[in-house]
């Protein structure tokens, strides 16, 4: 269990330092949310519509542009396989990666989605939903994308490959994300249905990533 | 004959070429009875002559999913077993598999053209098929990202399952998608409604679609066992260059110059 939490300290202390790069993943949000009205316009009423949409789109691209250096940089100053061959299961230390990555990546998405609300002209209730569907679903974006963490790292190819391989297996978390968070805005079901499913995908995905992501680590390193 | 005596890549090429020229005889025959019993189908009621699309494209969807359980079993026997064959058995299947998806994506799109007026539909079924062959297409940049073979294939094998799990759960995700956004249903076909009349060349081509899988799948398995053989032995031989050369190494590099 220390060995677990010095785990996650150790993650966590990295990725807010300089070069750790967990903050730029708040600044992609920010940017993609910005060039919206770009590309649609300065339409209050429409942003307000596809608020919700736009804010789980900036989230799962930001929260899939920073998973690259998940397991990379580990591997590049050897402390992967450290990790690998301690004592600690490999299945329970790659949660607790993937767990120190969520806090340090996945909650600052979350905290600036009030303010990216403001932008987008939604009103309090409708961020307010926004910012809890994104804290349900948000660890399953991790840990979905941890197994494309560990693929990208046995196979020393990253960025694009990645995202190809793990950007369809996260649409459930999408649409369930995205409908929850309308079901409050305009209706015309309960919230509380997409909310569970969305809680019961981040639920499954805490179990099949880390499995899959040691799996693949331990039989893709040499 | 067990499925370990088959382990060895020699006796496999050897029981394939006897197999395969019976497996492509069978295929090519139930093809040729499947298409000409569907050729004489009778017409649909309401859909016309165009329900004969359905015969090629049921079957292409059906193997578009099979192909992916074909694969997942492949993936345990390369990570559970490390059965010599089982990674070539799913390399060899993803490219088949991904032609299949996307022929029933092709045939549904012509499809639905004179049914619904598009030939695009976001349409539940319609879109899981899309994402089954956009995974097809990530598993297969990810062999081709890799040239290391054994190094890919159990990567791919890790995605393959991963991807067992997640397809019925995407599946019932955009199933869900789909009726909050059109509650109208554009196509509904019972299987148990479905007359005898189509039924029973349905059948048929199916099994003959499953038959050309096995056939093409067990003839690029035996063109993946012979591309490696191949690779093994140009890498010999750039070994043997490799050292061969770098005693006269200097010789031959004046050599180049004066022909130059």
């Amino acid at each position: 269990m220390t060995a677990l939490s010095a785990l996650i300290r150790r993650d966590i202390r990295i990725a807010l330092r300089v070069g750790g790069g967990a903050l730029i993943g708040v600044l992609f949000f920010l940017t993609v949310v910005v060039l919206m009205p770009f590309a649609i316009g300065p339409d209050l009423a429409l942003l307000s519509r596809l608020g919700p949409a736009i804010l789980w789109l900036g989230a799962l691209l930001a929260s899939l542009l920073t998973l690259d250096r998940l397991f990379m940089a580990d591997h590049e100053d050897g402390s992967l396989d450290l990790i690998t061959m301690s004592r600690t299961p490999l299945e329970l230390a790659c949660a607790a990666k993937a767990l120190a990555h969520w806090l340090a990546a996945g909650l600052p998405l979350i905290v600036a989605t009030p303010v990216l609300g403001l932008l987008l002209n939604l009103d309090m209730v409708a961020t307010a939903a926004v910012a809890l569907t994104l804290l349900a679903g948000t660890p399953a974006l991790t840990f979905t994308g941890m197994i494309g963490a560990a693929l990208a790292v046995t196979l020393h190819r990253g960025g694009l490959l990645m995202a190809v391989l793990v950007l369809p297996l996260s649409i459930p978390v999408l649409i369930f994300g995205v409908a929850a968070s309308q079901a409050v805005i305009v209706g015309p079901m309960t919230f509380g249905a997409p909310f569970s499913i969305l809680c019961a995908l981040s639920l499954v995905s805490l179990v099949v990533g880390p499995f899959a992501a040691a799996a693949s680590l331990r039989h893709g390193l040499d | 004959m067990t499925l370990i005596d088959l382990a060895n890549p020699t006796r496999f090429l050897a029981l394939t070429a006897r197999v395969l020229p019976w497996l492509a005889a069978a295929t090519v025959i139930l093809l040729a009875i499947g298409l000409y019993q569907s050729a004489y189908a009778p017409d649909d009621y309401q859909q016309g002559a165009t329900v004969k699309i359905m015969f090629i494209h049921v079957p292409n969807a059906w193997l578009s999913m099979f192909v992916w359980g074909v694969m997942s079993i492949a993936s345990l026997g390369t990570l559970v077993w490390r059965h010599p064959l089982a990674d070539v058995a799913a390399k060899a299947a993803a490219p088949i598999g991904a032609a299949f998806t996307f022929l029933a994506l092709l045939t549904g799109s012509l499809w639905g053209r004179p049914m619904w007026g598009t030939y695009w539909e976001w349409d539940a079924r319609l879109t899981s098929v899309l994402i089954l062959f956009l995974m097809y297409l990530g598993l297969m940049a990810l062999w081709r990202a890799v040239d290391d073979p054994s190094r890919a294939a159990r990567a791919a094998a890790v995605l393959t399952l991963v991807g067992a799990i997640n397809l019925p759960i995407i599946k019932f995700s955009v199933d869900w998608w789909n009726t909050l956004h059109q509650p109208a249903s554009v196509m509904r076909m019972g299987g148990s409604a479905l007359d005898k009349s189509f039924l029973i060349p349905l059948l048929v081509m199916a099994i003959a679609f499953t038959l050309l899988f096995v056939t093409l799948h067990l003839a690029a398995m035996r063109n993946e066992i012979l591309r490696r053989r191949v690779r093994s032995l140009q890498m010999m031989q750039a070994s043997r260059v490799a050292f061969s050369s770098a005693g006269s190494r200097e010789g031959s590099a004046s050599n180049e110059v004066g022909a130059a």
